[in-house]
């Protein structure tokens, strides 16, 4: 019997992409009955949905986010263990994007897609690293689906921040990060770098730092910058979600020096938008040649591509005689665009930016 | 290159003028000999090669990477240096990245037919920070927001001297400036050089509280216009001659016609302006001929330059600049009546008597087209900078027009949260006799710190749209701005630029529809 055509069983719909036979939903746009979730980011992970199944990490970052609205039954699978929904298998392998991020790898009638979500390659002190597996029919994200993304190493990122902080005594050096993944995972590369300073955070940060820790993740000491006096801010380090950068909350730091943490700094007219004075390109996103090796490696014959600058991806895998086409998934991509994070995100980090 | 790169990077993304500094002067104490000075002459527009076509970098670019890959990404990055940096595919290992000496002293000997292949073996070597250093650097033009003259700056910090002093051997100093570094170090004496034909650092003066003029006795000072053009000095000497901006920036190129006339042996202080058969053409004439680097002949023809010399620091072999300002008025007259240049005349002193007698003269400043009046102390030794006291420039009355707000903008650095940079407009007729605002000036000075506060909040609180770092307002805020002079200008919507536009007052209780109309700012155009 051969196996059935990929498009038969998993489709995209209005709500997002659907599972024919498990009758569940992946990283569903709209409240549906059943869905698996790849990541705690809010284009991924929404709130309402009745029965929610995702990594046990992934499911404490939705509680601490949407409280009762995270999914009334809650369904954890960790890493590696099976659930059969209608005949489908379903697992999740690491995605190295963010703590909890999971590829979800579904299995039918000897067909086996994996719906990647967002990931990337590099290692990540805060979360588990990507793992490959062969697939028919692989799903991959191309937010930075261009060759011109290439990001640098980490280490020289970091490092650009501490000699900003060096140069600077005076001033505060205000560093933009998205709240869940980015600001811990920045907090992570700067212990590992050796700076053992109390780091200052935004309140917006505080609730997710300290689920990272619950769930094992070393941060060092963490202090609010909310209340400290301007003396105290100077030649420090501080980390605020993007929306604060240039928002009256900044007001309380000393000169602050910009800088900020994404994979969009790479492009200077982006930085310079942002208003960045200090760009770090620091990703939880593959870049093109992490996204390029990823289609080598798992080998797929046949490769979708979800959010992102799809097209070039296309074209690229089929110059390497693979079968791809692009995907239009509404809503998805909001959390790394311009205008900072998506709708839930931005909520929870104006909570503390109202004065 | 690296740390060369890492400057060029983070300068183009600093907007303060103090964090700048630091960083010139951090990397000018890091980078090795001969590496730094050739980065000071980059930052100061010194390097001398050939650049380096686009066309040639793009063909190298498309011999490497996908066409269409490469199209997509160019439309996506928007400029195509930068994108060829972040492109070009990397061979870590390739070769040694190279230092800036080493790139600047090849290609300034290499050909033509040389350099593609140098230039290949060098973006294979750089990172994508170095590739897009390195092709600025190649390409002309660096644009990283740095002066000459903040470049020099950075350069006085390093050792305990002024900028005056930096300025004083500049032009007798050539690129790695070794000796420079060595004396700033202090490990050599200053750079000795010839001091003919090089730029000596002005004496500026300082505006005048007219508050101070009882303190100050009339029988001292001596009075001549403040013409409207600007302020250059002229060094010629051994059948040469260069001629400078108030920065110490050589603008030579740009003057043939004033140049060809100075074949004497002295360094003129004066204004550059436009003249046409003896009468001073205003100055957006003079703009037409400045920072150009060719001259056609049309241009010459329709605006000739002309030199209004108000002081002379050397005669031949004489530095005058210890000697009383009467004393070289009375050396600027001889000499200029003994050489009697074309297209050089002096500045004429005013007679006065008491400082109301000056007061009337500067009322009829406007109609002359003339900016003010300057103040000298007939004693004043010449003493490059600003020193207090010697002389004043007494300017006339702004003009003022009330406007009202239609753009703010996010301010940089410490102002990165307000919203500090207005653009205002006046009413004029729309299509169908409607009244509509049109945009006539952008002001980012003029008020205080708790006004901004204000301000900021008024805008936030009014706004209609956003474009990233503007925000549209609803028309509802009354500005009065000051502006030194109004032109015509066909780059704007409003056919009009102002001069120095600035926030005089914040109307806030005036209604907008008592705001200026365009034909009233019309009718302030000079000339």
């Amino acid at each position: 019997m051969s196996a059935p055509k990929p498009e038969t069983w998993l489709k995209v719909t209005e709500r997002g992409l659907y599972c024919v036979p498990g009758g569940f939903y992946v990283d569903p746009h709209r409240p549906v009955e059943r869905a698996v979730v790849t990541h705690g980011h809010a284009d991924h992970a929404r709130p309402g949905n009745r029965a929610v199944l995702a990594t046990p990490e992934t499911l404490a970052i939705m509680q601490r986010r949407y409280g009762d609205e995270a999914g009334e039954a809650l369904e954890p699978l960790a890493y590696g263990e099976t659930r059969d929904i209608g005949g489908v298998t379903l697992s999740f392998l690491p995605a190295g994007h963010v703590l909890g991020s999971a590829q979800a790898v579904l299995e039918w009638k000897g067909c086996r897609i994996i719906v990647s979500g967002d990931y990337k390659r590099r290692a990540d002190p805060t979360c588990a690293p990507f793992e490959v597996m062969p697939c028919d029919v692989f799903i991959t994200e191309a937010t930075f689906g261009l060759p011109v993304f290439r990001h640098p190493p980490d280490a020289e990122e970091v490092e650009k921040l501490l000699t900003a902080q060096q140069q600077f005594p005076e001033r505060a050096v205000l560093v933009g990060a998205y709240s869940l993944g980015k600001a811990q995972r920045v907090i992570a590369l700067l212990r590992k770098a050796g700076y053992d300073r109390p780091l200052y955070i935004h309140g917006a940060l505080q609730g997710l730092c300290d689920l990272y820790r619950d769930l094992g993740v070393d941060l060092g000491e963490l202090k609010p910058a909310t209340g400290a006096s301007k003396a105290d801010l100077a030649g420090q380090i501080v980390l605020a979600p993007p929306s604060a950068l240039n928002d009256r909350w900044s007001r309380r730091l000393p000169d602050p020096l910009t800088a900020m943490a994404s994979g969009w700094m790479r492009v200077r007219a982006r930085a310079k938008q942002r208003g960045a004075e200090l760009p770090l390109i620091l990703s939880d996103h593959a870049d093109w040649y992490e996204l390029v090796q990823t289609l080598e490696d798992v080998g797929a014959p046949e490769v979708w591509v979800t959010h992102g600058n799809e097209e070039a991806l296309v074209h690229y895998a089929s110059g390497k005689g693979i079968r791809a086409r692009a995907l239009a998934l509404i809503g998805r991509g909001e959390e790394e665009q311009e205008g900072g994070a998506a709708e839930e995100e931005r909520k929870e980090e104006t909570r503390e930016a109202a004065p | 290159m690296k740390a060369f790169a890492e400057l060029l990077d983070r300068l183009s993304y600093t907007a303060g003028r103090n964090a700048k500094l630091t960083l010139m002067a951090d990397y000018f104490r890091a980078a090795p000999d001969p590496d730094r000075g050739y980065a000071l002459a980059a930052l100061t527009g010194r390097l001398d090669f050939a650049t380096a076509k686009p066309a040639m970098i793009r063909g190298l670019v498309e011999q490497r990477v996908d066409p269409v890959l490469f199209g997509w990404s160019y439309d996506y990055v928007g400029d195509m240096a930068e994108t060829v940096a972040l492109i070009w595919p990397q061979r870590p290992g390739a070769n040694r990245p190279p230092e800036l000496a080493e790139v600047v002293e090849r290609l300034s000997t290499a050909s033509r037919s040389d350099s593609p292949a140098l230039v290949e073996g060098w973006l294979d070597a750089l990172d994508a920070t170095g590739r897009w250093a390195f092709l600025k650097l190649i390409t002309g033009g660096l644009r990283v927001g740095v002066s000459a003259r903040l470049a020099k700056t950075a350069l006085a910090k390093l050792g305990d001297v002024s900028l005056e002093e930096i300025e004083e051997v500049w032009h007798g100093v050539t690129p790695p400036f070794t000796e420079v570094f060595a004396w700033l170090e202090g490990r050599a004496p200053m750079p000795q050089i010839d001091l003919r034909r090089a730029f000596r650092p002005l004496m500026l003066a300082n505006p005048l509280d007219e508050a101070d003029l009882e303190k100050l006795d009339a029988g001292h000072y001596r009075a001549e216009w403040k013409w409207d053009g600007i302020r250059v000095q002229l060094a010629a000497g051994g059948g040469e001659a260069r001629l400078f901006s108030r920065s110490g920036d050589e603008i030579t190129q740009a003057f043939p016609d004033l140049m060809e006339t100075a074949r004497f042996d002295a360094v003129l202080d004066g204004e550059l302006l436009v003249m046409r058969d003896g009468e001073i053409a205003p100055f957006n004439d003079l703009q037409q001929r400045l920072n150009r680097k060719r001259v056609t002949a049309k241009m010459l023809e329709s605006y000739p330059a002309h030199l209004r010399v108000y002081d002379i620091l050397f005669h031949g072999d004489d530095d005058l600049r210890e000697q009383a300002f009467d004393d070289r008025r009375v050396r600027l007259e001889a000499w200029h009546a003994e050489t009697g240049p074309a297209r050089i005349d002096l500045s004429p002193m005013l007679d006065f008597a008491r400082w109301e007698d000056l007061a009337a003269l500067r009322e009829t400043a406007r109609e002359r087209a003339i900016e003010g009046l300057m103040l000298k102390r007939g004693d004043s030794p010449y003493v490059a900078g600003r020193p207090k006291g010697p002389w004043f420039k007494w300017k006339r009355d702004a003009l003022t027009l009330d406007t009202v707000l239609m753009y703010a903008q996010r301010g940089h650095g410490k102002r990165s949260s307000l919203y500090s940079d207005y653009t205002f407009g006046a009413w004029r007729s729309g299509e169908h006799g409607e009244p509509e605002l049109v945009p006539v000036g952008k002001a980012y000075s003029g008020f205080t710190d708790e006004e901004l506060l204000r301000l900021d909040k008024w805008v936030r609180a009014n706004t209609t749209e956003r474009f990233g770092p503007v925000r549209a307002v609803k028309p509802g805020l009354v500005l009065e701005v000051a502006f030194d002079a109004v032109h015509r200008s066909k780059r704007h919507k409003s056919g009009v630029a102002m001069r120095f536009p600035r926030i005089h007052r914040i109307r806030w209780e005036k209604p907008i529809e008592e705001a200026d109309r365009l034909p009233t700012l019309e009718k302030l155009i000079e000339g």
